[in-house]
């Protein structure tokens, strides 16, 4: 009884630790709302994360990030990555969805963007900056893996967004 | 021919083939015909790289003799290369590259599909992975295709001389060995053969709409079993370079 909430208490303090930890092309985005710690696991003392991309240079950085932090922390916790289940956008969490808009870049839509669709309309993302629907796509292929380029009609702004995955 | 265990061949294919493809989209960066090409086609490329890099490690885990990723793509020979023949052509035009790209992610994004059903769990997880990145690529590629081969004279001539050398490599994709046979029968591979059908039907339908015709030349190449074009050897050059010219360094 008292093992089980004392783990309690450490997983949360973990998590805790974990949310200071931000995606190195994505520094104002922890870790945890980016969704790729999957999860925490006291007794075997292993903090599993997965990529977001299978090319993502980001993901050996986050590893070894994470495993300071624990360390600075003072938390005796390996890090293993694992592929499955897949990462999908549709694990950032809410906050993270904010956050990135607040930062200049739209958050992912909802996972159902048909991808094999030829010529299918991109799902609409409203302007980061000013917030209006008249936007389009220039590129699905952006500065990183995981975000396309779009442009806003109405301010005229490129921005970037999340690609659905 | 292939003396080794089937599933470390198997793995190899897998792996080779992606390196090769990235290699070759890599040489695009800071040639291609508009900015949001080359960003797009390093895109295509990083994926790939990344796919090749879960296969290659899985590989030398499989092998058993401690090499690496890294030394499985540094330190081996063209003929110890399973990449299928594809991926090693060149470049040439972006109507070729792209026509390329058209036919092997029409292909990969069907063998990953059916590889997330493998008894094997790694290679499992890596193709569950993966086929979600290989959406983009066909998705990308057949909009291309589309675009140039229904554009204007130049580009549907372009578009379609690409395709006509690219083409012959195509059989190769399909066509069942010993490795494939014993993997599939495992329950770990992928009955290629039995992709033919739904990769005809989506590239059928992707050329009919960029109005550009089904080419029927075939070249014999058996790129998985180790026998390549002359091409190879060129991409291993610049590939390897930094470990053969240095070997063991570390940035």
């Amino acid at each position: 009884m008292v093992t089980a909430i004392l783990h309690r208490l450490d997983e949360a303090r973990i998590w805790r630790v974990l949310a200071e930890v931000g995606d190195p092309e994505l520094p104002f985005l922890s870790v945890v709302d980016l969704g790729i710690v999957r999860s925490i696991s006291l007794d075997d003392g292993v903090v599993t994360i997965t990529p977001t991309y299978s090319g993502c240079p980001a993901t050996e950085v986050i590893g070894l990030a994470i495993a300071n932090k624990l360390a600075e922390a003072g938390l005796d916790l390996k890090v293993e990555t694992k592929l499955s289940p897949a990462w999908t956008t549709d694990w950032i969490t809410e906050k993270g969805r904010e956050t990135l808009r607040a930062n200049g870049i739209a958050p992912p839509p909802a996972a159902s963007s048909d991808k094999h669709a030829l010529f299918a309309e991109p799902p609409v993302m409203a302007c980061p900056l000013c917030g209006s629907p008249d936007t389009e796509q220039v590129s699905a292929f952006g500065a990183t893996a995981c975000k396309a380029m779009h442009r806003c009609q109405s301010c005229s702004e490129p921005f970037e967004a999340f690609k659905c995955l | 021919m292939t003396t080794s265990p089937p599933l470390f061949d198997y793995t190899l294919r897998l792996g080779d083939s992606c390196l090769i493809l990235a290699q070759r989209l890599a040489e695009w960066t800071g040639h291609a015909p508009v900015l949001e090409e080359d960003i797009a086609l390093g895109n295509l490329g990083l994926d790939l790289l990344g796919q090749a890099r879960s296969f290659l490690t899985y590989a030398g885990e499989i092998e058993g003799k401690g090499r690496s990723e890294d030394d499985l793509a540094f330190l081996r020979d063209a003929f110890d290369f399973r990449n299928v023949s594809l991926v090693e052509q060149p470049n040439g035009d972006f109507g070729q590259t792209i026509a390329r790209h058209l036919l092997f992610a029409g292909w990969h994004e069907l063998v990953l599909e059916r590889l997330t059903q493998s008894k094997d769990a790694t290679l499992a997880a890596v193709a569950e992975k993966g086929v979600k990145e290989i959406a983009y690529h066909w998705r990308h590629a057949a909009e291309w295709t589309i675009r140039l081969g229904d554009g204007t004279e130049e580009s549907h001539a372009r578009m379609q001389a690409g395709l006509n050398q690219v083409w012959g490599y195509t059989p190769e994709l399909f066509r069942m060995d010993e490795t494939d046979a014993a993997m599939l029968s495992a329950g770990i591979g992928v009955d290629l053969a039995g992709l033919q059908p739904t990769w005809d039907a989506r590239i059928n339908a992707v050329l009919a709409e960029a109005t550009l015709d089904r080419p029927t030349n075939i070249t014999r190449s058996n790129g998985k079993q180790g026998v390549h074009s002359e091409h190879l050897g060129h991409v291993l050059t610049e590939l390897q370079y930094l470990q053969r010219a240095y070997p063991g360094m570390q940035w």
